[in-house]
């Protein structure tokens, strides 16, 4: 003891010392803020974590990256714009999400499994259902999350665009108009593939597993999608068209864009779908999301504890 | 103080003729039994219902049949506040690797709805309690099981429950980590004040932590009872003794002069090396001593041991697997 004691007190720095001397357990008191916050507190900490913060160095290289490439382009555009003084931007509001949707699903991909496979795989899920919180509060909480981080990711360019458009004095109601339309049909978007990621992700616990997955599903069904609706085109039967394109996220996001919110579609022919056809396509996007809710539910319970 | 002077006296955990059954098996069978605050062993072979009642003590796995009440409120209406008052350290590996331990306790003590700047003091607190200083800052992945093991547990006190379920705390931990363990587990209810439900097969464990041990077997209460009532009944003494020129197998020749006196032995139960050396009987009294001590001097051996063994919470399971035989045999 003698002995020990020197070298104790000099390798420790004299602020821990108060530390060294064992106070006894002191119990807590405080308040207990229950569910509502507990799912607001998960809610925060998931969509921190969908850009790696509070995580790793090396787990903010990808988000940030990602999210620096969506704006990139629409920074340039709009210097352009500025620059040429065009009367318009060269890409619409609504177009934006469509042509940078390969970007969108490498990130849908890469955050998703990050939201809900760790706690899969780690078995971390039992430590959230023996505490308030239940099942459909965590499920609530995550796709808040990955759908908020996407709608921060898809809506970031938009505001970039919509800034510049008001630098360079276009149409103060024409570009807000726009914008606005674009930003509900990123929302859209976000929910979507929220959704579909999610439920890829919660069912493949092997993180690149999940990976690999999420972009079979976003990006092989626009390809393979966007592939029928040419041959269907080229054929003469351009009816088909907008049929074809309720199969793919993308397609489904760009019919509902153009059949409401004036957007030009990315369809062969430039003819999106009409406006019966449209409502069909909100009706698919909105039942495709409340699907991907109920079976993240159904999961959750399954894997309860 | 004030909170454990209201828990003494108090039933902590009560099930009235709780059932689960699944379709193919009960894993739960018209168990009803009363815990009181304190220490209390859950001891159970694999399979024997123990994690089964620990979920439906959280409220997270509906009975089929019966009741239970845990800290007063019902396991069925009341889930949410029993999970805001109780704490819970799973069996299995539960921890991300990624993130530090000072991390993810805060995290989950803001689960169990800790304000932030309160579940940053409390895991600063817990985690020193369970004996995690400097490495608290590091990924959890670099720990040694022992080390897990604590995070696991600061997990489940972060919130300052008055109650914990422990599922084998003690699992994959070597003998030093299994000691240090169990003592913070007694540590638990004597200086936190916390009751403790603390699941275990291994039996001589839970007797040294235990006040009270539950013994359930294929989802049916064996026994419950004090520790004191399980070890208390009878004294073995266990005796060891050199061998001699004259005596070349000391052990056999001091069974032989007990049993001409009267006294009946046991070889120690369990293989063990040595096993064979140690001689079991029981004492009567006073009298058993200075037998054992004629019997030794008589034959001119050295008496290496003689000790006092206590009854073991294993003979529980001995006696059970008798009965069940004889179930078996009625056709059951």
């Amino acid at each position: 003891m003698a002995v020990e004691q020197p070298a104790y007190t000099a390798t420790t720095p004299a602020g821990d010392q108060t530390r060294i001397h064992d106070i006894g357990y002191r119990g807590y008191d405080g308040p207990r803020l229950g569910r509502a916050y507990a799912r607001r507190s998960l809610y925060s900490q998931s969509l921190r974590g969908a850009y790696g913060l509070g995580r790793s160095v090396k787990s903010k290289v990808l988000p940030m990256l990602l999210f620096a490439v969506m704006c990139v382009p629409a920074a340039i555009m709009v210097a352009v714009a500025v620059a040429t003084k065009a009367h318009e931007l060269p890409v619409s509001y609504t177009r934006y999400a469509i042509i940078m949707q390969a970007v969108i699903s490498l990130y849908v991909a890469s955050q998703a499994p990050q939201a809900v496979s760790r706690d899969l795989r780690f078995k971390t899920v039992p430590l959230y259902f023996s505490r308030p919180i239940e099942t459909a509060d965590y499920v609530r909480a995550k796709f808040a999350a990955l759908a908020s981080a996407l709608f921060v990711l898809t809506g970031a360019p938009l505001l970039v665009m919509y800034a510049g458009a008001l630098l360079s004095k276009m149409g103060f109601a024409h570009q807000t108009k726009e914008f606005a339309q674009g930003l509900v049909a990123v929302a859209l978007l976000s929910l979507l593939f929220a959704g579909i990621g999610l439920v890829i992700a919660a069912f493949t616990p092997r993180r690149g597993f999940g990976i690999a997955a999420v972009i079979a599903v976003l990006t092989i069904s626009y390809g393979a999608v966007s592939t029928l609706q040419a041959i269907a085109d080229t054929q003469g039967n351009s009816g088909a068209v907008p049929w074809i394109g309720l199969f793919s996220p993308v397609t489904l996001i760009d019919g509902v864009q153009s059949a409401f919110l004036g957007g030009s579609s990315a369809f062969p022919g430039g003819t999106g779908p009409s406006g019966g056809e449209g409502a069909v396509y909100v009706l698919f996007v909105l039942g495709l999301t409340a699907a991907c809710y109920g079976v993240l539910i159904r999961r959750y319970r399954k894997v309860g504890l | 103080m004030a909170r454990i002077t209201t828990v003494i006296g108090v039933t902590v955990i009560a099930t009235e003729s709780l059932s689960k059954r699944f379709p193919r098996v009960t894993a739960l069978d018209r168990l009803s039994v009363d815990i009181g605050p304190g220490v209390t062993g859950l001891v159970g072979a694999n399979g024997a219902g123990k994690s089964t009642l620990i979920k439906i003590l959280l409220g997270l796995s509906p009975a089929t049949e019966g009741r239970a009440r845990v800290l007063g409120l019902d396991v069925a209406a009341e889930g949410a506040a029993i999970r805001e008052r109780v704490g819970y350290m799973p069996e299995h590996d539960c921890l991300p690797p990624d993130v530090s331990a000072t991390e993810f306790v805060v995290h989950m003590a803001r689960m169990s709805g800790l304000p932030p700047a309160a579940a940053r003091e409390r895991t600063a607190d817990t985690l020193r309690h369970v004996g995690l200083y400097e490495e608290r800052y590091r990924p959890i992945g670099g720990y040694s099981t022992g080390m897990k093991q604590r995070v696991k547990l600061a997990q489940a006190l972060v919130h300052d429950p008055q109650l914990v379920f422990l599922d084998e705390p003690t699992n994959g931990l070597d003998p030093v980590g299994r000691d240090e363990m169990l003592g913070l587990i007694r540590r638990i209810h004597t200086d936190f004040g916390i009751s403790v439900l603390v699941t275990s097969h291994l039996l001589g464990e839970l007797e040294r932590t235990c006040d009270h041990v539950v013994v359930i077997d294929g989802g049916k209460l064996l026994r419950s009872s004090s520790t004191t009532d399980f070890t208390q009944t009878t004294t073995t003494l266990a005796i060891e003794v050199t061998d001699s020129d004259t005596h070349p197998d000391g052990t056999r020749a001091v069974r032989e002069a007990l049993h001409a006196r009267g006294a009946e032995t046991q070889a120690e139960a369990g293989g063990l090396p040595g096993a064979g050396h140690i001689l079991l009987l029981t004492a009567t009294g006073e009298e058993t001593y200075d037998l054992v001590r004629d019997v030794v001097a008589d034959l001119g051996l050295g008496l290496v041991r003689m000790e006092q063994r206590r009854h073991h919470i294993s003979e529980v399971f001995t006696s059970s697997d008798e009965q069940r035989k004889e179930a078996v045999g009625h056709g059951g």
